[in-house]
């Protein structure tokens, strides 16, 4: 039985809960109704000219086609240009410079996610990104290899994420909730499972949560999580992944320190529970094609228990 | 006399046709130039870019003066003749029309165009 998919949060850009996104959704309106003038317009003028019968006079034919051909689709067009380009200076002004800031990295296919503290640490997540309500937040955007693209439809535009440049976006969450983040640049064989998990909460929830994901891994205390945490070192795990507090320092992978508070696995592939956490270490291309982590298939059932265990303690 | 005859039977020359939108061309670039240097060597550390929007501005009178001139031009070639004359035989008079028309038309394009570049940078107004 394969694991079920993910469908229980927002990813559409008509449900905005930030300030860009609504703007992006007004314009959206305000164009479909531009655009559906225009065509009324240019459709309704070739009807008239085939259904009335008989010739038309020449001046008030040359009037029609060129003020409904040309003038009218002008007009409307350059009033919503205006209308959208009016909202430029907003959207790309900076945010304050208190603001809260967090670093991006587009990898193929998962997202390497950095937040700053207030006593200047740098704390490292990955593939789930959470967001104070009500304050403007700054993303610094980067890739480590191809072209990707950062976009949370429901807070606001997307911005690209080049190699070797640094580009910024700015989001104003303003409703509390669960949403979806996915790269829109394709980007190679799993872009379209290289999404992330996005929840905007009240700024003491968030702290709390700062201050969880900003401390080390804790220490395990059951023995299957204390050899699954031997397995891990021994099998190599650590020279991809880092661990925060022990020995595994890896950069090729995901920070794996607060496994087990991520709501998804395989950058919001599967829900983050024990079968498909299974599923993932011993069918890894199965759940996404092309990820660099190769499969675990010799490891015996009670190898895979055991390391589960010590995964699913690192809160 | 002979000689404004021998000016009116010329044929209208075809550059005339490109001559508007190539002036709408070198509008855009121009202007994206200003802002790429200006952002690049010269603005200040909150980025705004007035200097840009009034080159711009400039750049857009000048660039509209001439398509306008251009428009005229071509309207004056259309107009050229008896009303009925055909756009499309091969004679002088009917391709004078056509040129003079197809030079009309597409001034026209190219001063909407002109002002769609320059609302660009008129409306930002930052190096952000």
């Amino acid at each position: 039985m394969r694991p079920e998919l993910i469908d229980d949060v927002s990813q559409s850009a008509l449900d905005p809960a930030g300030v860009g996104a609504t703007q992006i959704v007004d314009l959206f309106h305000w164009m479909v109704g531009g655009g559906v003038v225009i065509w009324l317009i240019v459709v309704g003028l070739s009807v008239y000219s085939i259904v009335v019968p008989g010739g038309h006079r020449p001046r008030l034919t040359k009037t029609l086609v060129i003020g409904g051909g040309a003038v009218v689709p002008t007009v409307v067009l350059s009033s919503l240009l205006c209308y959208a380009l009016a909202m430029l200076p907003e959207l790309h002004r900076p945010p304050p410079s208190d603001s809260p800031t967090v670093k991006v990295n587009g990898v193929r296919w998962w997202w390497r996610v950095q937040y700053q503290t207030d006593d200047g640490r740098t704390i490292e997540t990955a593939n789930e990104i959470r967001l104070p309500v009500d304050e403007a937040v700054e993303f610094k955007l980067t890739s480590e290899d191809v072209i990707h693209s950062f976009w949370i439809p429901s807070l606001g535009g997307k911005v690209d994420m080049i190699p070797g440049r640094e580009t910024r976006l700015k989001l104003y969450p303003t409703r509390v909730g669960k949403f979806r983040g996915v790269c829109a640049e394709y980007c190679g064989t799993a872009h379209a499972q290289m999404r992330f998990d996005v929840t905007v909460m009240p700024r003491p929830e968030f702290n709390r949560w700062l201050s969880n994901q900003s401390s080390d891994a804790r220490e395990p205390s059951q023995q299957s999580a204390i050899r699954g945490g031997e397995l891990f070192r021994r099998k190599g795990c650590g020279a991809c992944h880092t661990i925060r507090g022990t020995d595994a320092r890896g950069r090729v992978g995901p920070d794996l320190t607060h496994l087990a508070s991520r709501s998804s696995l395989g950058a919001a592939t599967k829900p983050n529970n024990t079968e498909n956490l299974r599923h993932w270490i011993t069918h890894t291309h199965h759940v996404k094609p092309g990820v660099t982590m190769p499969a675990f298939q010799a490891l015996d059932e009670r190898e895979v228990d055991a390391i589960v265990a010590y995964l699913e303690q690192l809160h | 006399m002979s000689k404004s005859i021998s000016r009116d039977n010329r044929v209208s020359p075809l550059w005339a046709i490109v001559s508007a939108p190539a002036v709408w061309a070198v509008h855009f670039l121009a202007s994206y130039l200003t802002a790429a240097i200006f952002c690049a060597k010269l603005a200040d550390s909150d980025g705004s870019a007035g200097e840009v929007q009034l080159a711009v501005m400039s750049y857009t009178v000048i660039a509209l003066l001439l398509i306008a001139a251009i428009g005229a031009s071509g309207f004056r070639r259309h107009h050229h003749g008896r009303h009925s004359t055909s756009h499309d035989d091969s004679g002088r008079d009917a391709q004078r029309r056509m040129i003079g028309f197809a030079t009309f038309l597409l001034a026209c394009l190219s001063a909407v165009a002109t002002l769609f570049t320059a609302l660009v940078l008129v409306f930002v107004g930052t190096c952000h």
